[in-house]
């Protein structure tokens, strides 16, 4: 009897496993495809055509098929590479929009896999910013080896810091951290008003910093109206190196044990405050690196205002990539196509750009209540672990 | 067992009493350098009492000379932490209290020497300010007491106020608009209330995404329709002063409690309705006992759910009061964003609060306060830059949830999802 019945069991047990791997994929892919459909509604309801704006978002972040076909043609016949890099201008220009979107939403995946809420993305990518572009034009005449690493690391530090005060309030004296990475965000906001009209203030009369230095720009790959640089190779770096911290040592199974259940944790003898401060001091060092990204790689400088939005599109980005490294790079990808192409939308269908937050927002409900998506297309639960996300005040 | 419970109570009480006693001397130091060494001998500080334009009786200014001032400040910051440093003072609210009172009154007297700074006017815009920061943290108190959290105020509040002024300005009806942004906060907190009791979404992740779906809703709704139309949108006016008869005559308390408009009227009703209900009432009872222990509730036969969904939605209805003073409250037009955090800080001044309506409100009107003060020095052109001002409620936020968290007791069961 026990002999018959136990391998029908284990096949049964490794078919739930493989049904919930199918699910893991298939239910981020459905909330965004439903996301999708009920922003067609609302743009139908704002009386515009629903596939004329889609097509405009997808010709504004791929390019078309017609003009790459055409350009390689006149590039093999001619060696004009005109035509051949316009035609792939908008699908690097959506992997330039994807490369802050990576940095900062492993930012934020970085802090939930530590049971960690990190909304305060946001301050920390401007403080990154403007740390970057300090380093970035107030040093001059230093080689590119040294003056762009410096650059990249003040950036990154700016961050770390902005998202460790937080985080040390957390551990120390459990005041909440999504209030009070909110406050760091407004609290950067004024201060970067304050540095970008005093101190770091270009001459001139917009409230700009100055250009940084040609040393510290990060090089970019194609001749000028490409922006494609190696911002976006960091970022997978970056992706890699996270996945290996927390899934190959021991200092990430202390962070993902905190963050599965503080209390086995702290009764297995880890450090539950010293976690807490890392896993903020180095998720704001990434949503830095993000801002740094941007800056060196794309702006070369920073004005008011430059951080809107990436805070909480990185939320979106960790939820639709379920914290995963690989996750977040895949999800930053859909949402640079997603937002690249938005400007076209914008400009050629007369949608506004806002859209997008619109359907994010969704994609948040939908990903975090699988069950809507699970009635919607009826797809049968798979029972497995629930990781979880946050916790109640001072816990 | 028990001695040595006590010894390291003492402990930790001898030194939490060095550690207040020696802020206490610091504050005075600081108080000393930073205050009084920077105002000169001899210069006058005038309150202004009169609020122009208010029906109060005149009284004469109060003319303080600001030096002396100072120094007793000083005198009586240095005193009571000598004192708490040699016999201690049991309450630590006291202390609390002389500090931050020292501390805000010498940093009047420094940065209204020589010049006219209205206290009245200040008092009054205080309370105003406070309104929106109560009204957020109202809703949090009644959808914590019966333990689901809402991290998604400022996305109703911000969602309310447009449909406030979109609803007003087309119907010409202020009330109108009123109760649209009441509906729109209810419907938007039982959103949340569905998303989070029917199917466990994480309260802070749904919270969350009402905030991102607030502003980007309105975002949209703003670029798409309300600029394109210029004032046909979005030009509401907003609800008038009422004065009260005679009370509003009473000298300061009449131009800061008694001039005020219907919302701000209704914020204070709704602090006294709130406590009534939740302490005297049995449907009140029933909502703490869901918060604190839902399964001995349930056991009692209070539908867990039902009361859940109840206190949410009337959460979220208060909230859309809240935005409703954004628009038809005070300025009369929607702008992107306009609410400024003020969902979030009323979070802070739930906590403060202590999860009770009373408490809620007071802290609220110490963030009014501290908002109030950081526009009129921005009249008086003190040397400090106006963005650091800006900051300080956000600062101030920080500290109060900093410091008081810990010893704040929240809902037992807050953030918890019920099941059967």
């Amino acid at each position: 009897m026990s002999t018959t019945a136990a391998p029908a069991q284990d096949t049964g047990k490794k078919e739930n496993k493989r049904n919930a791997l199918w699910q893991e994929l298939l239910i981020p892919i459905l909330a965004v495809i439903t996301g999708l459909i009920v922003g067609a509604i609302v743009i139908v309801a704002s009386g515009e055509n629903p596939f004329v704006a889609y097509g405009a978002l997808f010709a504004g972040s791929f390019g078309t098929p017609a003009d790459l076909i055409q350009g390689i043609q006149i590039y093999f016949a001619t060696g004009d590479s005109k035509e051949l890099l316009s035609a792939i201008y908008p699908f690097t220009e959506s992997l330039v929009t994807a490369t802050p979107y990576i940095f900062a939403g492993l930012s934020v995946a970085l802090g939930f896999r530590c049971g960690l809420f990190n909304i305060g993305a946001e301050g920390q990518f401007f403080i990154g910013a403007l740390c970057s572009a300090f380093v970035g034009y107030s040093l001059k005449g230093l080689p590119m080896i040294v003056h762009l690493p410096l650059a990249i690391l003040g950036g990154a530090l700016g961050g770390a810091i902005w998202g460790a005060i937080p985080g040390y309030l957390k551990a120390r004296f459990g005041a909440h951290e999504v209030v009070n990475t909110i406050m760091m965000n407004w609290i950067a906001f004024k201060l970067s008003d304050w540095l970008l009209n005093g101190p770091m203030k270009a001459s001139g009369f917009r409230p700009v910093t100055p250009n940084v230095e040609l040393s510290a720009e990060l090089p970019r790959f194609f001749p000028d109206p490409l922006r494609f640089n190696l911002g976006f190779f960091l970022a997978l770096l970056a992706a890699y190196l996270l996945y290996w911290f927390l899934f190959k040592t021991t200092l990430g199974f202390e962070i993902r044990s905190v963050g599965a259940n503080p209390d086995a944790a702290k009764y297995a003898g880890m450090n539950i405050v010293r976690n807490f401060v890392l896993v903020m001091f180095l998720a704001g060092g990434l949503a830095g690196l993000a801002g740094t990204a941007q800056v060196l790689g794309v702006d070369h400088w920073v004005g008011q205002g430059f951080s809107a939005g990436y805070g909480f599109d990185a939320i979106a980005l960790a939820l639709l990539g379920r914290s995963h490294p690989a996750g977040v790079v895949l999800s930053a990808l859909l949402f640079g196509f997603l937002r690249s192409g938005a400007t076209d939308m914008q400009s050629m269908a007369r949608i506004p750009i806002d859209i997008i937050s619109i359907i994010q927002g969704m994609v948040i409900v939908f990903i975090a209540a699988p069950d809507i998506i699970r009635w919607l297309y009826r797809i049968r639960a798979v029972k497995k672990e629930e990781t979880v996300l946050t916790r109640g005040w001072g816990k | 067992m028990k001695k040595t419970n006590l010894e390291i109570s003492s402990a930790t009480e001898k030194r939490q009493r060095i550690s207040y006693g020696l802020v206490l001397l610091v504050v005075g130091l600081f108080i000393y350098l930073v205050f009084g060494l920077n105002t000169q001998a001899g210069s006058m500080a005038t309150f202004g009492m009169n609020l122009s334009g208010s029906q109060a009786l005149p009284i004469p200014d109060l003319v303080i000379p600001a030096l002396p001032a100072i120094y007793a400040m000083v005198l009586i910051s240095v005193f009571s932490g000598a004192y708490q440093l040699a016999r201690g003072v049991r309450s630590t609210g006291w202390l609390v209290g002389i500090i931050a009172v020292t501390f805000v009154m010498s940093f009047l007297m420094w940065s209204a020497q020589d010049k006219s700074f209205n206290l009245t006017g200040m008092l009054s815009s205080s309370l105003v300010r406070a309104t929106p920061i109560a009204l957020a943290a109202l809703c949090g108190v009644i959808s914590e007491r019966s333990a689901v959290i809402n991290i998604g105020i400022e996305g109703i509040m911000l969602m309310a106020a447009q449909v406030a002024v979109i609803t007003a300005t087309v119907t010409n009806s202020l009330y109108v608009g009123l109760f649209g942004a009441i509906i729109t906060g209810g419907l938007i907190a039982a959103l949340h209330a569905y998303l989070v009791i029917r199917f466990k979404v994480d309260q802070t992740v749904s919270s969350v995404a009402i905030n991102i779906f607030g502003a980007g809703t309105t975002a949209f709704i703003s670029s798409r329709f309300m600029q394109s139309s210029g004032d046909a949108l979005n030009n509401s006016g907003t609800f008038p002063i009422i004065s009260i008869p005679l009370l509003a005559k009473i000298p300061v308390l009449g131009p800061v409690l008694f001039e005020n408009n219907l919302i701000i009227y209704l914020a204070i009703i709704l602090v006294f309705v709130m406590h009534i209900v939740l302490y005297y009432t049995p449907w009140g009872l029933r909502t703490r006992a869901v918060g604190e222990h839902p399964k001995a509730a349930d056991t009692l036969g209070i539908n867990v759910y039902l009361t859940r969904y109840v206190n949410v939605i009337i959460g979220g209805m208060i909230a859309g009061l809240g935005g409703a003073y954004f628009t038809v409250g005070s300025v009369g037009r929607f702008d992107e964003a306009m609410t400024a955090g003020k969902g979030f800080i009323g979070l802070a001044a739930m906590i403060f609060g202590n999860w009770n309506p009373i408490g809620a409100y007071t802290s609220s009107l110490i963030f009014g306060f501290a908002d109030s003060l950081q526009v009129k020095l921005q009249i008086l052109r003190i040397p400090i830059p106006s963005e650091f001002l800006l900051m300080a409620p956000y600062i101030v936020t920080m500290i109060i949830l900093t410091g008081v968290v810990g010893r704040a007791i929240p809902p037992a069961a807050d953030g918890q999802p019920y099941e059967k």
